[in-house]
């Protein structure tokens, strides 16, 4: 069932859009997703959609993104169709469970796959129907609505999504691939809820896959809740690969318990609107969290990174990096909040932002945001915006290499810090090549700029 | 092979090179020798493209191009090779990928195909063993944490896998204790043939125990004062630059 909604005034008709379909939103959803709708809409309703007047969202004005006329899919049909098949993907040869969304659906085209160990990959809806326990305890726990809209806003919306169970002791042998596909005739608005579950001594690798097939308008607000139990392993790689007209706010939320080591990666290298929150809270002593990020944008694309770690107990340790390269009229920000708590005595954290900005019309704003309560503390932050070193380019060149190629060489060179923190070693040869790629110019998701009309510098945007 | 006419170049408005005139023949070593400031490092960042330099006069052929017409990467493709005083450090780019992209790109400009990876593991291998560079060198991001004469012999490997037709060697000798000046040098020995051409800029005489050179010159605020045979770097390491500048200023 399609509803379309014309949206000019936000919350009105979101509002509106909410109570006409409320019977349609919690057809077949599970009982906890349904019982956190109204109060989650309730808080929505008060704060909105996200303006730059918000303080979280000072770099990125979401409201016009939101606006207009979207389609939303509430029943899983579209999940139906068989886009799946048709679907190239960007990352191959790599050896995983591979499962698809589709606007935010888990198809059902998926094939049952014998996962080993007790491990559970499914919809959330059949998840709270198989496993009621854990998804009763963990559904809505970990995201923090009453802070953040487009969370309430996800929470009173969400329909599907998917869910990942790794119970004790399991060590997965491959990783998760979870393909996010946004498809369609229409533009489109997309809620989709992931829920995943670490439980002790277990250990996970996740990558969230985001692509666009169909060259329509497309507003994703996806909401991930990660908990990672005593003594677990967990790593996240969203590669988000959509083209220009794809507005996406993607939140990353975890929840860290005793000796956990978590790592999530960001890896924004294709997309129109993009802003990735990521939330860790590291809830027990001994948690250790690495939360990468790397951007690439160019044309008009803006890129908004949002972090929050949380060190609420002692002797844990973060380490932040995220690194950027703009090109174009391409925006960018940072924001790096790291809260050690009265209590969180010999934490350690660490965080660092590099920009790269290759025109004079690309911009960057990167903010490091410490509140450190405790005194026994080690914490460092920096952050960067440079050029290319004209120095090396004519070293490079002096060598016989072409200045685009010395170009690209040092771009990569660039880049390459955040690569080498994936820890699936295929992946990162995979990712390697994307982002050469990317900077030759050489994505197929160039056929976007025929719809959008933005102006494109590269070849294969011609 | 290189003809260089009344060359003029300026930085900020400030020229520090005030009309050279020098002719490099294949199979000849020259040396270039000077007090500090006299344009020696300009003379070479000049020839190799560097465009914080401007060229305002005078003209510089290589092999009958026009050398300041070209780009710095087509001059490298042309057979010029300038061995850095200062070596850039650029983390994150692997030596090997540096390399195969530079051998490549010159193959590419002579209508040759890439080479394969195999073909290119082994001239790295046979050109590490001529250069005697340490393998590991090899294995890190170009110049990274190098050493001084790390650096230099890195240079000098460089050199090797691109075989130049006239290498420029600036300074390539300041700074390296005597081991590795003797690895650099037997390098540059190495390479020599009766086709290529070397320049070596220097203020020691001891390099050219190791580099004999077929003319010596004097750069002196921004001109060639003299030129002579080898005997003059003796001359110029026992009674310094000063009667030179005399003599220049008589």
């Amino acid at each position: 069932m399609n509803i379309a909604c014309r949206v000019v005034n936000l919350q009105e008709e979101y509002t509106k859009l909410f109570k006409d379909q409320k019977a349609l939103l919690e057809s077949g959803a599970p009982n906890k997703v349904n019982a956190l709708r109204d109060k989650a809409m309730a808080i929505f309703e008060e704060k909105g959609i996200p303006s730059n007047k918000v303080e979280d969202y000072k770099y990125t004005n979401l409201q016009p993104y939101f606006k207009g006329s979207l389609n939303l899919s509430l029943s899983s049909e579209a999940a139906h169709a068989n886009v799946t098949n048709h679907f190239h993907c960007e990352v191959p040869q790599l050896e995983t469970y591979n499962v698809f969304l589709v606007n935010g659906w888990y198809s059902e085209q998926n094939e049952k796959i014998a996962f080993p160990d007790g491990v559970v990959v499914s919809s959330i809806r059949t998840a709270a129907k198989d496993h009621p326990e854990v998804f009763e305890k963990h559904y809505g726990e970990v995201a923090p609505m009453e802070s953040d809209a487009m969370v309430a806003m996800n929470t009173a919306f969400a329909q599907d999504g998917a869910f990942i169970y790794v119970p004790k002791g399991v060590v997965l042998d491959k990783p998760i691939q979870i393909v996010n596909i946004m498809n369609g005739e229409t533009d489109r608005l997309a809620f989709q809820r992931n829920l995943i579950v670490v439980e002790e001594n277990s250990q996970v690798k996740v990558m969230l896959c985001d692509h666009t097939v169909s060259p329509n308008k497309f507003v994703i607000n996806s909401v991930s809740e990660v908990y990672a139990a005593e003594n677990s392993v967990f790593d996240v790689y969203n590669i988000q690969n959509q083209h220009n007209l794809t507005t996406q706010v993607a939140g990353m939320y975890v929840h860290q318990k005793k000796h956990s080591n978590i790592l999530t990666n960001s890896l924004t290298l294709h997309s129109g609107i993009t802003r990735n929150n990521v939330r860790v809270t590291m809830d027990d002593e001994h948690c250790e969290s690495h939360v990468y990020g790397l951007y690439l944008s160019d044309k008009n694309q803006h890129v908004d990174n949002f972090t929050f770690i949380d060190h609420a107990k002692p002797n844990c340790e973060s380490f932040e990096l995220y690194k950027g390269v703009l090109d174009d009229s391409a925006t960018g920000a940072f924001t790096g909040k790291v809260l050690v708590q009265k209590d969180a005595q010999k934490t350690n954290a660490y965080q660092s932002n590099n920009n790269l900005l290759l025109t004079e019309s690309a911009r960057v704003n990167s903010k490091p945001q410490l509140e450190i309560y405790a005194d026994d503390v080690k914490c460092s932050h920096g952050a960067t915006v440079g050029q290319l070193d004209d120095e090396a380019m004519f070293y490079l060149r002096a060598r016989g290499i072409s200045e685009t190629e010395s170009r690209i060489l040092l771009m990569f060179a660039f880049a390459y810090e955040v690569i080498e923190k994936i820890r699936v070693e295929p992946l990162k040869e995979q990712i390697r090549g994307l982002v050469e790629k990317r900077f030759r110019g050489e994505f197929d998701k160039c056929d976007s700029c025929v719809v959008c009309g933005q102006a494109g510098n590269t070849v294969s945007c011609l | 092979m290189l003809v260089i006419k009344d060359l003029h170049a300026k930085i900020d408005n400030k020229e520090i090179l005030r009309g050279i005139n020098l002719e490099v023949k294949p199979g000849e070593v020259h040396c270039i020798m000077g007090p500090n400031g006299s344009g020696k490092s300009t003379l070479s960042s000049v020839l190799a493209g560097n465009d914080k330099f401007e060229v305002c006069e005078g003209s510089a052929t290589f092999n009958g191009k026009d050398l300041l017409d070209l780009a710095p990467e087509d001059r490298a493709r042309e057979g010029l090779f300038l061995s850095f005083q200062y070596p850039v450090e650029i983390p994150g780019v692997s030596m090997v990928n540096f390399m195969r992209t530079a051998v490549n790109e010159h193959r590419k400009y002579r209508g040759d195909e890439p080479c394969s990876a195999s073909e290119f593991l082994k001239l790295m291998r046979d050109k590490k063993k001529m250069v005697e560079i340490d393998s590991n060198l090899t294995n890190r991001s170009v110049n990274e944490g190098f050493s001084g004469g790390e650096k230099k012999k890195n240079e000098i490997f460089q050199m090797a896998m691109l075989e130049p037709k006239l290498a420029i060697l600036d300074e390539t000798d300041s700074g390296l204790d005597i081991d590795a000046l003797r690895v650099v040098a037997n390098g540059v020995n190495k390479l020599k043939s009766s086709d290529n051409a070397t320049i070596v800029i220097t203020h020691y005489q001891r390099l050219l125990d190791h580099i004999v050179p077929d003319f010596v010159h004097v750069l002196y605020k921004g001109r060639i004062v003299k030129s002579a045979g080898k005997e003059l770097a003796l001359e110029l390491e026992e009674k310094g630059y000063d009667w030179i500048k005399k003599e220049f200023e008589d």
